[in-house]
């Protein structure tokens, strides 16, 4: 069945397939809202949170699943994202970016602190590097809440004076929302006809664009000489160095465009809600995440694209609102972590592989291999 | 003296105490990672499990509260067998059930479901004792010795619950360092650490090797949690959570797999909390201790004591 589905889909033409993928985007929205209608249940915000979890998930993907890099904390860098974009669109900070510009800032910033944590501490072996992230994870919350009232003072110099970077647990809001007002000159529409930034229709489209370019780079990188060598670095560090890989080089890599892809996503998730606080980027976020990419399949794209969508629906729809609803009096809420705690363990025990394996084509493999003249495809062919 | 010093000296004391607990939390981190090299994510979960089962234990005899010398010496002694016994049945269970099956799996995979654990007992915990910050009563007699016993002019709060703290914690750290020093047992443990392969070959049963130790490790961070709920009397589900960091930090700070550095690093972790409390302020203690987490394992992994992991060893 599902073979002759693939080789139904690899016989359409290439504008076939790029239209069906498109009728399918816009029919999303439509269907949810008529269930939404019918059943009374949340959908398209749920589906927007997803789409948001699906970029975050793949870029765990590159740092875990691609690079075999075991990271606890990587909601640290979705709360930097998401923060860069409040500190650049609060209006109480006077800056007020716009968000088309800032979203990029962001990404980078979230970057940028990939390579700071990641350099001192990729040379850790992979338990201990695990910590160390764990650890990063739990501070920048933690910073987060507590810059909301900085005075430093050394001696009779007061450095800073009540400095409110991040206004605390109250959290920033509002925040900057996608600036559409050329169109709306152009076509001389009311301003509010579009309600662009408030509608979830248009966050749908929004995130569908970014998830699109998300999934699109890490399709390339996974196939990219720079993705053979992190999966050779995963199967085994000294073999891959000695092939010629920089181990540091290429961890680093991965790291920073790991980091970028949460940036990016934390600002857009940010600009959504219209309002941050620390309580989004708890450790429960890294883990949910590290959980989505486990349970579809380390380092398969694909299956973290489907994987993200169905686990974080299966948890915003069917546990959050479905269940409660069936079962008003008992709290299920609180049986979702026993869930994905107990779905973890059973996955690593009796299927490490995940539920959507990423499908070693060997034969492919070694054909590029030496038609690129490059060897380091070894962890592909192993795996 | 000076209402400074007085301070200070009020700040040791907390900061013993908190050692005290985090040290027999850390002995079972360092234990578990001395002999199969995991990190036991789930272990501080355990400290929470222990305070738990003991309050439940305590609220199904009913004692007098305070205890009177009786419930002291019956009462009190029954309900802390108890709950060691439970915690490091429970510590075994979980190592039955989602590490032994990847012994010889990648060393991540055991790590992964380590966190699994971890967020199903403290969502379990939470179903149980319900979400929010829970009271555990004053089972404990409280004298203020200074001032109510010795007749000491003082602001210092050193009360009957600290002694207990220490009489509880120390003979426990010394019982299992010479409980590994000199018995049979301890030194099959020994072995293990060192090779597990070669103990195989020695007639060593590694599996049941293994299962002592988690079973040790897991009464000991039951014992913690018993005495720390006697001492703050109150508690959360996730409590488990920050103690277990923070008693990880303290066995990685004294050398991953030494028994003496866990004890050092507790006392140390234990004396930077209550100074950053006092002297920072509380709210930014959690970035001190993981930022010191953070540089100790990058710049010296293997701790103050050393470890007898070798570091190298990959």
């Amino acid at each position: 069945m599902q073979k002759q589905m693939a080789e139904l889909w690899s016989g359409l033409p290439r504008w076939a397939q790029a239209a069906l993928i498109i009728f399918l985007i816009v029919l999303v929205p439509l269907a949810a809202d008529s269930l939404e209608r019918l059943t009374n249940f949340a959908l398209l915000t749920q589906i927007n949170r997803a789409l948001i979890f699906v970029v975050l998930a793949l870029g765990l993907n590159v740092v875990v699943g691609f690079a075999g890099l075991l990271d606890l904390g990587y909601a640290a860098f979705f709360a930097i994202g998401a923060y860069t974009f409040g500190f650049l669109t609060w209006p109480t900070h006077d800056i007020e970016a716009s968000f088309f510009i800032a979203i990029w800032v962001c990404a980078a910033v979230a970057a940028l602190f990939g390579i700071l944590v990641g350099t001192p501490t990729l040379r850790l072996r992979g338990d201990y590097l695990a910590i160390v992230t764990l650890a990063f994870g739990e501070i920048i919350p933690t910073v987060v809440r507590n810059l909301d009232d900085l005075t430093i003072r050394i001696g009779p110099w007061t450095l800073v004076e009540k400095l409110n970077l991040t206004n605390g647990s109250q959290g920033m809001t509002p925040l900057g929302k996608p600036d559409f007002g050329f169109i709306e000159s152009v076509f001389q529409m009311n301003p509010e006809a579009l309600r662009i930034g408030v509608n979830a229709d248009f966050w749908y489209f929004a995130i569908v664009i970014t998830a699109v370019l998300v999934l699109f780079a890490s399709r390339r990188l996974d196939d990219s000489r720079l993705g053979r060598a992190w999966k050779a670095i995963r199967e085994n560090e000294t073999a891959a160095d000695f092939m010629g890989v920089d181990p540091i080089r290429t961890k680093l890599l991965a790291f920073a465009i790991g980091a970028s892809f949460s940036g990016l996503a934390g600002a857009v998730f940010a600009s959504m809600l219209g309002a941050i606080f620390p309580e989004l980027f708890r450790f429960q976020v890294s883990i949910f995440l590290l959980i989505i990419v486990v349970l579809s399949g380390l380092g398969s794209v694909y299956g973290v694209l489907i994987g993200g969508l169905i686990i974080s629906i299966f948890d915003g729809v069917f546990l959050a609102q479905v269940l409660p609803s069936v079962f008003p009096k008992t709290d299920i809420q609180s049986l979702r972590w026993v869930f994905f705690g107990i779905g973890l363990i059973i996955i690593m025990v009796f299927r490490p592989q995940g539920l959507f394996p990423r499908r070693v084509a060997g034969r492919r493999v070694v054909e590029n291999a030496a038609s690129d003249g490059e060897i380091a495809a070894v962890g592909e062919v192993r795996s | 003296m000076s209402i400074e010093l007085e301070i200070f000296i009020q700040q040791v004391i907390f900061g013993l105490t908190i050692g005290g607990y985090l040290a027999l939390i850390a002995l079972g981190y360092t234990m578990v990672y001395g002999i199969i090299e995991l990190i036991n994510f789930a272990h501080g979960d355990l400290f929470a499990f222990g305070f738990f089962i003991s309050l439940t234990l305590f609220q199904a005899i009913n004692p007098p509260r305070p205890l009177d010398l009786g419930g002291l010496l019956v009462i009190l002694p029954v309900i802390f067998g108890i709950t060691m016994l439970l915690t490091g049945g429970l510590n075994v269970v979980i190592d039955r059930v989602a590490y032994r099956p990847l012994r010889n799996a990648p060393r991540l995979a055991p790590l992964l479901t380590a966190v699994g654990v971890s967020f199903a007992l403290e969502a379990i915990f939470a179903i149980w004792q319900g979400p929010s910050q829970i009271n555990y009563p004053r089972y404990f007699p409280e004298v203020n010795i200074l001032r109510d016993v010795l007749g000491l002019d003082t602001f210092i709060l050193f009360t009957t619950k600290d002694i207990f703290l220490f009489t509880v914690t120390i003979p426990l750290v010394i019982g299992l360092t010479l409980f590994i020093d000199r018995t049979r047992l301890g030194k099959a443990m020994r072995a293990c650490a060192q090779d597990r392969e070669a103990a195989a070959m020695m007639g060593i049963n590694v599996n049941r090797i293994i299962a002592i130790t988690f079973f040790v490790g897991g009464g000991l961070a039951g014992a913690a949690g018993l005495v720390w709920g006697l001492y703050i009397n109150s508690g959360r589900f996730l409590m488990g959570f920050e103690a277990g960091l923070m008693a990880f930090t303290s066995a990685v700070l004294g050398g991953i797999g030494n028994i003496r550095g866990a004890v050092v690093g507790a006392f140390i972790i234990g004396m930077i909390k209550s100074m950053s409390d006092g002297y920072i302020g509380s709210e930014w203690t959690r970035v001190v201790i993981f930022g010191i987490l953070i540089l100790l394992l990058v710049f010296r992994p293997s701790g103050i004591l050393g470890s007898t992991q070798g570091v190298e060893k990959v």
